[in-house]
Parts: C-alpha cells; sequence; structure tokens
C-alpha cells in the first residue's frame, strides 16, 4: 500500500492497448500520484482470428517497446509491480515470449535489474482433450458442445487466466509479470484483491479502466488512475485536463459488452447494475454499490485454426446499365467462373469457395436479412477466392480475372472494361483462420492451466554487454 | 410512425466477442428514451426479424439512467468468418435505424 494511505490501493491505466501510447506528461502526472502497482491490457480478440491462428501481435514491435520502455522506467523509480496481460495480441507462448524479448532488450538498454515472470496459458490440444472427457467443457451461447476435432482444427488454443496466477507471481518476488492470455479486467485487479481490497470495487474498478482514457471526456489522452477503498473505488484521467464525469465513466460499461450489469470473470460474478456514479470534483468521479459474487471457477478457452488460404480480386462497376440489373449480372458472372473453375481448372465444386461482396450496393448487409432496394452510382466487387493452398487460390483468382474485367451484360454486346484499381489485379491474403472456441473448462486450482517461467535481467547479465 | 434515426441522439454497434453484437441507442431525454424502449421496432421479435436471428436470443437491456436501451444477440455472422464483411460489426447499426417508434 501506499505509504501515507494504506487504506487505498492505486492502480495506474496508462491505456486501453500496451502499443497504442499514453502522452508523457499525462504518464509522469500518474506516477507523481504513488501508483502501487502498474497494469495494462496487451491484447484481445478484438482483432479477429488471424493473430491467435497465426500467434503473431497486431501491434508492432516499436510501439510495443516504447510504450513497455515507459512503464518499465516508470515502475523502476517507484519500486512497484509491473503487469501486462495477453502479450503479443492473442496472448499465445510466442506472445509471451516476444514481450519477454523486448523487455529483455530495454532492460540492458537501460542497465536495469528486474526479476520478471513469465506466465503461460497456452494449452495442448491433449490436454484439452483430457478435460473434454472429464466432462469440465461446457460451450457458451451460441457454441456447440465442444468435440475432438474441433479442437484438432485448431492452430492454438488460450484459456484466459484470472488474477491468481499474476498475484502468485507477485507474492514470489515478481517486479514485472508478462502474462498470456489473461481477462482484461484480472491484469488490473490483481494488485488491490491480493492485498485484501473488496473484490466489488477491485473487477469494477479494472472493467471502467481496462480501456484505459475511453471512460474520459478525451479519449485520446492517456489512461486514468484508480483508487480503490473499502467502500468503493474513484477513477481520474492521467492527464490534468482531461476527465472523467458520471456519464462517461458509467457509460463505458456499455462499450464491448452484450451485458452492461453482469460481468463474468474466472471465480466471479459482478453485478453492477446498483452502482452509483458520483462527481467528486469537475474530472474524479466515485463508484460505490457494485456488488460480488463467488462462483465456481471457470476459464473461457479461445482457439483459432486455419481453413485454407484467400487471393482477392477488386473491380469496379459505374455502368448505369450494370448497375440497373446488377443481380443479373452477377448471377451470370458466377455461373460462366463456376464452370470455368471446375470445367478448365479442375477443380471439385468442394475445393474452393468463391464469394462476392458489393460494395456500395449490400456488401454490409447481414445476412438472412431483408434486402434493400437500391441503384448506386457505382460498386465495388470484391471476389474473394479461398482454396486449400495459396497457389491454388491465386491460380483460381487469375483465371476469373478476363471475365470480371470484360462480363457483359447481354451476351451481344462489345465487350466492355471495368475498373481494376492496380497491377497485378489478384492480392493474395495468406491463410484464412476461423475462431474455433467459444467454451469454459472448469478447474479446481486457478493455476492448473498456467505455467510460470522466471527471467533474472540485469546489467552485464549473461545475454552479454549492457 | 418515427424511426429510431429521428428519435436516438446517436447508435453504435460493436462486437462484444466474437460471436456477439451489440447495439447501443443513445437518448436526449426521458420522454424519447420511454419512446424507444417501447418501440414496436425494437422489440426482439422485430430485431430478430431485421437481423435474420432467433428471438430468443435478442436480449434488451433498458438503462433509464444513462436513457440508454442496449440491444444484444448472437452475430448471424461470426467475426473473420468467411463471410464476415464487418469485423468489429461497427456498421451493423446502420438496419436498426429504420425500426418503427410510436409518435410522441
Amino acid at each position: 500500500m501506499s505509504i501515507d494511505r494504506p487504506d487505498v490501493c492505486r492502480v495506474l491505466v496508462p491505456s486501453g492497448a500496451l502499443g497504442s501510447g499514453c502522452p508523457e506528461a499525462a504518464f509522469q502526472r500518474g506516477l507523481s500520484l504513488r501508483p502501487d502497482a502498474l497494469a495494462v491490457d496487451a491484447g484481445s480478440t478484438d482483432s479477429g482470428p488471424h493473430y491467435l491462428g497465426a500467434g503473431i501481435s497486431k501491434m508492432t514491435r516499436k510501439a510495443t517497446k516504447r510504450d513497455l520502455r515507459q512503464l518499465m522506467l516508470g515502475r523502476a523509480a517507484l519500486g512497484v509491480p509491473l503487469i501486462v496481460g495477453s502479450c503479443g495480441t492473442s496472448g499465445t507462448d510466442s506472445g509471451v515470449d516476444w514481450m519477454a524479448d523486448i523487455c529483455a532488450e530495454i532492460a540492458r538498454e537501460e542497465g536495469l535489474t528486474v526479476k520478471v515472470a513469465l506466465i503461460y496459458s497456452e494449452q495442448s490440444a491433449d490436454r484439452l482433450a483430457q478435460h473434454l472427457a472429464a466432462g469440465a467443457v461446457t460451450p457458451l451461447p451460441p457454441a456447440a458442445e465442444l468435440t475432438i476435432e474441433t479442437i484438432a482444427a485448431c492452430d492454438h488454443i488460450v484459456a484466459l487466466m484470472g488474477y491468481e496466477p499474476l498475484a502468485a507471481a507477485i507474492r514470489e518476488g515478481a517486479d514485472i509479470v508478462l502474462a498470456g492470455r489473461t481477462t482484461d479486467t484480472a491484469v488490473i485487479a490483481a494488485v488491490p484483491v491480493m492485498r485484501g481490497f473488496p473484490p466489488a470495487a477491485a473487477w469494477h474498478a479494472a472493467k471502467i479502466s481496462e480501456c484505459g482514457g475511453l471512460c474520459t471526456t478525451h479519449t485520446r489522452q492517456g489512461g486514468v488512475m484508480l483508487f480503490i477503498d473499502a467502500d468503493g473505488f474513484e477513477v481520474e484521467p492521467l492527464h490534468a485536463e482531461n476527465s472523467c464525469t458520471p456519464f462517461t465513466v458509467s457509460a463505458h460499461m456499455l462499450y464491448e459488452n452484450s451485458d452492461p450489469f453482469t460481468l463474468k470473470e474466472p471465480g466471479v460474478k459482478l453485478d453492477v447494475e446498483g452502482a452509483e456514479y458520483a462527481a467528486v470534483d469537475a474530472r474524479r468521479v466515485r463508484v460505490t454499490g457494485s456488488r460480488f459474487e463467488a462462483t465456481p471457477y471457470t476459464m473461457k478457452l479461445e482457439g483459432s485454426g486455419g481453413v485454407g488460404y484467400r487471393t482477392m480480386v477488386f473491380s469496379a462497376i459505374a455502368d448505369r446499365k450494370v448497375l440497373k440489373a446488377f443481380d443479373a449480372w452477377l448471377e451470370g458472372l458466377k455461373a460462366r467462373l463456376h464452370a470455368g473453375v471446375t470445367g478448365v481448372l479442375g477443380y471439385a465444386a468442394g475445393d474452393y469457395d468463391l464469394q462476392f461482396r458489393a460494395y456500395g450496393r449490400d456488401a454490409l448487409k447481414p445476412s438472412g436479412a431483408p434486402g434493400l432496394d437500391q441503384v448506386p452510382s457505382e460498386v465495388g466487387l470484391m471476389t474473394l477466392v479461398r482454396a486449400k493452398t495459396q497457389a491454388e487460390a491465386t491460380e483460381i483468382a487469375k483465371f476469373c480475372n478476363p471475365t470480371l474485367l470484360h462480363f457483359p451484360l447481354n451476351p451481344e454486346d462489345p465487350m466492355p472494361s471495368f475498373a481494376f484499381p492496380f497491377s497485378p489485379a489478384e492480392v493474395e491474403l495468406g491463410r484464412f483462420y476461423e475462431f474455433k472456441l467459444n467454451h469454459v473448462v472448469a478447474i479446481d486450482d486457478p493455476l492448473a492451466l498456467c505455467r510460470t517461467e522466471w527471467l533474472e535481467l540485469q546489467p552485464g547479465g549473461q545475454d552479454g554487454a549492457a | 410512425m418515427a424511426r429510431l434515426e429521428d428519435v436516438a441522439r446517436y447508435v453504435r454497434s460493436k462486437t462484444a466477442g466474437p460471436f456477439w453484437v451489440t447495439i447501443d441507442v443513445f437518448c436526449d431525454d426521458d420522454a424519447s428514451f420511454s419512446r424507444v424502449v417501447r418501440a414496436p421496432g425494437l422489440t426482439p421479435a422485430a430485431v430478430a426479424r431485421l437481423y435474420g436471428v432467433s428471438a430468443d436470443s435478442v436480449k434488451l437491456f433498458p438503462d433509464p439512467t444513462l436513457r440508454v436501451l442496449k440491444v444484444s444477440f448472437p452475430r448471424p455472422v461470426i467475426q473473420g468468418s468467411a463471410a464476415d464483411a464487418d469485423s468489429h460489426a461497427g456498421q451493423y447499426f446502420v438496419r436498426l435505424l429504420d425500426a418503427l417508434v410510436a409518435p410522441d
């Protein structure tokens, strides 16, 4: 606890995602408020299945290193723990190792001595199959029951850690915790909860602050500082000229949550429906009335697997005659292409997939919904080819190109040409991944599905000169 | 009948995890919030028809303090799947703007 206020636990959250940056002035002001911990989330599923499937980071190494350096220097000055969750965006083992590498580089460059805990939460297919066989895996709506086949189809599977593995590492002396996939809130709630502060206030504060400055009036001016006490918590922005208001704080519970009142975390159910948000002053809000209930411990699973490769062609149409008869034109085009892909290239119907999206017309129409009548002034037709290999997807795309360029509304029309934006017309999109899991696994021990390794970094250490 | 676009102050949508979409309808005052909550175009059945999902999967959360109606339902197209043209479900809300709201 802070030396001056042991009844308050302070957590500095610099941003909603490591790599997105926190203005230095805001960060320094935050440090001057004497936080007991620095905590930031480094990942999410928000950007789709590719990052988990391929095990790569969405954020650049440069931006990640800049933010991590800022945090490492800050924590060293105050001597408080730094926790980074969901390293490398998807929180795979490779993501943790990637972050550890960056951390070691910074320690070397800045002459820092730090004890780093690396906590991995990636799951092997075999281990998960055992849990499945033991009846410990439950689907979350709208998923179906998990099968062995689905597990095998995943390239990477991670389990979302709660606060317990992070707390265990801090108790064992970690200065820095670099964790694999963790819930956004556990990263922030870990220190207050482990130090005995009321879990309702700690988890609610974590939920409000997990997106950094999104609960403030000026969302691009850095993150926030949390003050958790025995009766609730307070939140203010790091930046002196930014504000939290009762509206910005309470409205943040809406963001990205299907249910704004009830939140599930490992072993936790948080009910904020009765919470009250009051302005302490023009830029600080006090929150009370959150309720916590302990629940049987489950960890959510995320899994992503590759399903072929894609190549894309984009062509644009402004010809009004075609646009007025677009559906018929497109049906004819599709029929011609399928006939050629099977008849000329020799692909079986099940060995490739051709998808068409008409931007400017109905590309954004959710499937199953009734259509709209529109004759737009132009349409961008995206043709997406999927096949087992990149070479096959591109072969099919190349075959489609002449037809996409020249297919007439009527066979007897003098040959038209549509608008290709660049040359070559086909663009390879790489391996195509899909999310496969929306399940939870029940466990008795919150640490059962993670492993912790240690990295002792010091100037002139075994990895070479400082 | 009025349209949601003319009654609500602001409407947005976002994925809530890869499998769900959540739409927030912000209202300026208690009167418009009340109309929105009672809107015939915003019942679970009406929302389900608009988005091609089952009515019993649609969840509504009126928040009178914030004057926000939250509408959540499973994504008809999972994030990042082959047919997904809106990875963050950011534009899903547009269809809801035509939803019928009773007159003042």
